[in-house]
Order: C-alpha cells, then sequence, then structure tokens
C-alpha cells in the first residue's frame, strides 16, 4: 500500500531527529527585497518558532530525504539492518514542503540530511539538487543547511556550498575507536579530511582573487559536527579533548552533543540507557565557556579525578570552587579576563560592569541594577560595601554549592 | 519657581507624538521635574489638550546621540504608562550629562533598558510565533496569508521590516489588538486600529502538526526548558502545543516497552 504524504513526513522526521542541530544563526543577513521576487530572509541569531517537550527548539524543517540506508552504523535507526519502515521523498516533495512551512512562518528554512543509497555521490546529488531548486527556480533566501556525504564528489562539494548556508558532517563518536567498532564503514581519517576539505574552501571562498573577483560563495553560516555522548566509553576530557581539535583544526561553527539516545530496535551492541541529558547540558556548558569566556578545556576538566565534569554543579563554579585562591575578586579593578571567571557572571555583564565602572564605583546594589544575581556572585566578590568570608577558609564549601538533591530530578 | 507643565497623550501615543512634545519642552527649557505627562482617559474631553508651553527661550542647538534615539524609540513602544516621562527624564539628563547613557547602573538609565529589553523580547516572539494560515480567495493568481497575533508592547512598527523583507511573493496580514501590518503587491501598511480575529482553516496545518509530533524525541523530557523557552501566554494561539499532553502520555507508553 502506498504511503500517505502524511506518513512518509511521519516516519522521514522522526528518523532526523536524533541529530541536535538545528541552529539558523551565523549567515550572511539577506533579504527577498533586493533583487526583485523571492521568499525568504536570514537573521543573524537564527530563530526559534516552536519547542516540543524534549526541550529542543524548532527552527528548521530537519528532515532525511529517505531514511534508507546501505551502512551499518550501530548508533543509528536507519542502519540497514534496523526494523524501522522506511520512506522516501523526490526532490520536488522537499521543496514544496519547505516553500509551504516557510510561508506560514513554521520555520527559518530546512535541515536536509538522507541514509546513503546506491552511492555516495548519487545521494550527495539529490540533496543539492534540493537545495538548487529551492535557490535557483524557487528564489528561496531562508537558510538551508545541507548534511554533507564524507566521500562524496569535490564537485558536488563545491555545489552544496554554493546553495546551502551551512554544511555539517558528523564525527559521531568522540574517539576513533569508538567510531571503528559503532560505525564499521566509515572511517574518522575519511570524515576528517572531508572537514578539512569543506575548511579550505570556506577559506578560499573570503580571499579575493589577485584579478579583483570573488570567489563562489561556499557555506557562508559554517560547519558543525555531532558527536554522540554516552554510547562509547569515552570520558568529558576525550569528548572535550575532541571538541578542541574541531574548533582548531577545521573552525567549526558548532559542536553538538547529542546524548545517546535508545531508539527503537536497537543493536545489541548498545548500552541500555536513559539518555544522559545531564551530562550533555553540562558538556554544552563547558562548551560555551570555551567559545564565549576564554576558558580552554583543559582547564575544566584537569582537576576532575576520572575525567569527568561534576554533574552536581555547572563547570564554572567547579573551576572556581578548584581555584578559591583567586577570589574573591574585586569587582572594581579585576580584568576582563577575570571578571568572565566569577561565577555568575555572563559576557553581557562583564561589558555593562566595565562600562559602568568609568562612571562610578560599583557597589552591591548597582549589580541588582545591572540585573546580576548577588546571591550568586556574593562569595566570590568584594565591594566597598561587601567582603565575603574568605572562600579558602571553609572547607564544607562543594556541599555549600550543591543544588539540594530533589533539583537535580530532571523529569 | 516654574509651575508644573500638563501634557496629555493618547494611550497608544506613537514615537513621533511623544518627540513633537518633547522637541518642544526642550526647545523652552523645561527640566522634567516641571513636566506631568498624562494618558488620555475615555472620559476626557478631546479638547482638553495640553497647556501652552511656556515662551520658547533659545537654546544652544544640541544634537541627541543616536544609540540615545534608539533607546527612547524603544521605550515608547512599551505600554507602561511611565514611558513618556521616563523617555522625557532620560533625554534630558543625557543631553545634559555627557556619556550618561552607558551608564547602567543610573537608575533611569537601568528602567529605561529594562524596557528595551522587554520590548527586544516581545519584537523576538512575534517573529517567532506569528503563524500564517492560507486563506483562499478565489479567481486570484496570488496567494494570501492572515495571521493573529497579540504583541504585549506596541511593537509593529519596528517588526514590520521584518516581515516585508520576508514574504515578498505573497500578500499578508497580520491582525492584533493593538493594529494590523499588511501587505498588498508592494506596499507594507500599517495601522494602529485594534483589529478582530478572523478563523481560518488551512489544512497544510495538519502536516505541521504531523512534523512536530514526529521529530519530538520521547525519550528525553525537558518540559522547564520547553516552557521557558517559549511561555504558556502563547500557547493559545500555537494550535500545534495541544498535542503536548498526547505526546507526553505516549511517551510515557514509550518508556514502559
Ligand atoms: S550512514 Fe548515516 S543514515 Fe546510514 S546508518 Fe550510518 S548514520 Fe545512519
Amino acid at each position: 500500500m502506498k504511503r500517505t504524504f502524511s506518513q512518509r513526513l511521519a516516519i522521514l522526521s522522526d528518523a532526523a531527529k536524533y541529530d541536535a542541530s538545528c541552529a539558523s544563526s551565523g549567515t550572511e543577513k539577506r533579504t527577498s527585497k533586493s533583487g526583485g521576487k523571492g521568499l525568504g530572509s536570514t537573521e543573524s541569531s537564527g530563530i526559534c518558532h516552536a519547542f516540543t517537550p524534549d526541550g529542543r527548539c524548532v527552527s528548521l524543517l530537519k528532515i532525511l530525504m529517505t531514511n534508507f540506508c546501505i551502512y551499518d552504523c550501530a548508533y543509528c535507526i536507519n542502519r540497514i539492518f534496523s526494523g524501522v519502515e522506511r520512506a522516501r521523498f523526490s526532490a520536488e516533495d522537499i521543496v514544496w514542503l519547505t516553500l509551504e512551512f516557510y510561508r506560514r512562518n513554521y520555520i527559518e528554512g530546512l535541515f536536509l540530511s538522507s541514509g546513503i543509497i546506491r552511492s555516495s555521490d548519487y545521494t550527495m546529488e539529490e540533496l543539492v539538487r534540493v537545495a538548487r531548486t529551492l535557490r535557483l527556480d524557487h528564489n528561496f533566501r531562508g537558510y538551508i543547511h545541507l548534511k554533507t556525504i564524507p566521500d562524496a564528489s569535490p564537485e558536488l562539494l563545491a555545489e552544496a556550498g554554493l546553495y546551502a548556508d551551512r554544511l555539517s558532517i558528523n564525527v559521531e563518536m568522540p574517539t576513533e575507536q569508538g567510531l571503528a567498532s559503532y560505525a564499521p564503514e566509515k572511517n574518522a581519517a575519511g570524515i576528517r579530511s572531508a572537514m578539512g576539505h569543506i575548511r579550505y574552501r570556506m577559506d578560499a571562498a573570503r580571499e579575493k582573487a589577485p584579478s579583483g573577483r570573488r570567489p563562489p560563495r561556499f557555506a557562508p553560516g559554517g560547519q558543525s559536527t555531532q558527536m554522540i555522548v554516552g554510547a562509547d566509553a569515552a570520558t568529558d576530557q576525550d569528548i572535550l579533548s575532541s571538541s578542541a581539535s574541531l574548533y582548531t583544526g577545521y573552525q567549526l561553527r558548532r559542536v553538538y552533543y547529542s546524548a545517546f539516545s535508545p531508539i527503537p530496535d536497537a543493536s545489541v551492541k548498545l548500552p541500555l540507557i536513559r539518555p544522559p541529558l545531564l551530562r550533555e547540558h553540562r558538556l554544552y556548558q563547558a562548551d560555551w565557556l570555551f567559545r564565549f569566556y576564554g576558558f580552554n578545556f583543559q582547564e575544566l576538566t584537569e582537576n576532575r579525578p576520572d575525567g569527568m565534569l561534576d554533574l552536581e554543579m555547572d563547570p564554572k563554579l567547579s573551576w572556581a570552587l578548584d581555584h578559591r585562591d583567586i577570589f574573591p575578586v574585586d569587582i572594581n579593578r579585576a580584568d576582563r579576563e577575570t571578571l568572565f571567571r566569577i561565577p555568575g557572571i555572563g559576557p553581557r555583564s562583564v561589558i555593562a560592569l566595565l562600562a559602568a565602572r568609568k562612571h562610578r564605583t560599583i557597589r552591591l546594589e548597582d549589580l541588582e541594577r545591572l540585573k546580576i544575581s548577588i546571591r550568586k556572585i556574593r562569595p566570590f566578590i568584594t565591594t566597598p560595601d561587601w567582603r565575603p568570608t574568605r572562600l579558602a577558609d571553609r572547607t564544607d564549601l562543594r556541599t555549600l554549592f550543591k543544588p539540594a538533591p530533589a533539583q537535580l530530578s530532571l523529569l | 519657581m516654574m509651575l508644573p507643565h500638563a501634557i496629555t497623550l493618547p494611550a497608544d501615543a506613537s514615537f513621533g507624538m511623544w518627540r513633537d512634545h518633547a522637541r518642544a519642552l526642550l526647545q523652552s527649557n523645561s527640566p522634567p521635574e516641571c513636566v506631568e505627562w498624562r494618558i488620555r482617559s475615555a472620559q476626557d474631553d478631546l479638547f482638553a489638550e495640553s497647556d501652552p508651553l511656556p515662551e520658547a527661550t533659545p537654546t544652544s542647538h544640541k544634537t541627541v546621540q543616536r544609540g540615545c534615539v534608539r533607546l527612547l524609540q524603544r521605550i515608547l513602544c512599551h505600554t507602561s504608562p511611565d514611558r513618556f516621562a521616563l523617555a522625557y527624564r532620560v533625554l534630558w539628563r543625557t543631553m545634559h550629562q555627557a556619556g550618561l547613557i552607558r551608564a547602567a547602573t543610573d537608575p533611569d538609565i537601568a528602567a529605561a533598558n529594562h524596557m528595551a529589553h522587554q520590548i527586544r523580547r516581545d519584537v523576538h516572539d512575534m517573529k517567532s510565533y506569528v503563524r500564517f494560515r492560507e486563506k483562499k480567495i478565489p479567481d486570484r493568481n496570488e496567494r494570501h496569508f492572515v495571521s493573529w497575533f497579540e504583541p504585549d508592547h506596541h511593537i509593529l512598527e519596528i517588526v514590520a521590516p521584518f516581515f516585508a523583507g520576508r514574504f515578498t511573493d505573497m500578500n499578508w496580514l497580520i491582525l492584533t489588538p493593538k493594529g494590523s501590518i499588511a501587505r498588498n503587491g508592494t506596499d507594507c501598511i500599517i495601522t494602529r486600529e485594534p483589529c478582530a480575529r478572523e478563523t481560518i482553516e488551512d489544512e497544510t496545518e495538519q502536516l505541521w502538526y504531523t512534523y512536530y509530533r514526529s521529530i519530538f524525541n520521547p525519550a528525553r523530557i525537558k518540559l522547564k526548558t520547553m516552557r521557558s523557552q517559549m511561555p504558556r501566554k502563547f500557547w493559545k494561539n500555537l494550535p500545534e502545543t495541544e498535542l503536548i499532553p498526547e505526546m507526553l502520555v505516549s511517551a510515557q507508553r514509550w518508556k514502559v516497552q
């Protein structure tokens, strides 16, 4: 029996949900006003149009072209030996759906991925065809994120970069051993070299040729990747050091961490666990500290006995408690880098503090006006009207900051 | 001592209306303490307008910084009845004290920043949660879409360019209790007349429900995150949120298996 459109949509979006990324940010700013009629625009920070009860945002139509696949990656619901229902959309189906959802303001654009059918090139060619049709035939100026097939040909990759805002290749497992045992047909070196290739093209697209000609556009929203957390034995330290090399080596825009979530009809190789959501959350916090606070990953895990981040408190607080000799910090004198290290202060507060300091000496009540939580930062700072008991003198420190056990439950 | 000078504005007065008064007040050198900003109520006599201004004393001509104008524009979108007075205080004080606008610890600037923040949030929410439904009009080539949205503040002028820059190959209309934005052909028209809700059925919405249901991962439930990101007040205009209870029940069942 032929499935209805809606049934196929259900299968193909269900298959796509294990990809955490839904970002529609970081690309060039465009509208449809310039250059005649079109549909769509992009915002520098992206927009979420809905949230589902799993706490994730819906920003893009995240979908697989098909969930048939010739590979056998253990963690994946679409692997060849999984008993899951299969379906396929044509390029035209996806184009139509993207435009109709977009017109109703449900989405910022499309995140298209696919199981591998026939060959890598054939699959990639189909993905590119969707992006091409959207851009050229429909003047679509919304966001397009394409999942890249690692060993597809360079020509296809170049064309993908011409139409897509973002490209991604998932490294999937934090370590090479993990990948080798769970995804026998994939190889870490191949994935890395494809990422290197994307980076090279992005760099080239930014440089003007000596003739003054502008090189072709290439994925202005950068590339991202995803690692699955908790399916293999990798520690947080392994994961974060892998992130560090991805951020610096390939200039990734984002690394996503996806708590391994048991899939229907799971491979027997996999652990039977609840998704480690809190661990995933701590990894995102650590990632955030690296990207916006000037921390390096090494610092966050080096004092942890088993290479795992503290589940009971956020990594910044945990770091502060391990470095209590630098606290309390004089909020009126400390330099920018040190302000960033104070638990409870974010980048926006640091900027506001630095600006406000030029006008007056900051007292506790001023912090409230800057929307900084006094309760959180009080133990770590001094102001003319406040001096905490020295942190170093307290022995019960960690227990003091631990949340009450009940708050840990995520349900 | 100067007598307090009263100015009466309608509850939804625009930035332009306020600015005309503020300009005149500055020219007549009236400090904020001497100005009382009132909101016109239904009983007010329409012609009981503002007091005449004292004689203008020529002051040295100063321009207002761009950052300050932006901030004032934001504050004036707010629905708080205090906004006119606060905006004038901020204007007056920044004209007399250079750099004040960046002093985030100053009570007036802090209050203004807070209002501006709420406006940004409201604008952001409107971009996110406006939902169009297609209205079929026989014998017409262009397609028509209509939306109903309830913003907290008077932000239509600020968000209109976003929708105008995004949906250019279709006609659309956003109705709100605080006015409407419409695009017909090439023009974008904003009104401040309160609108009534229009109910339209759009069958493509069924596909959106299918998508919303399927993209949800039942193995992870984070209701708090969902609620903090998508506050309850929007739910009545987001039909897919009606599916949430049913999705949670099937997630329970999924877990038991
Ligand atoms: S190649 Fe991709 S879709 Fe196919 S089994 Fe591996 S992860 Fe799944």
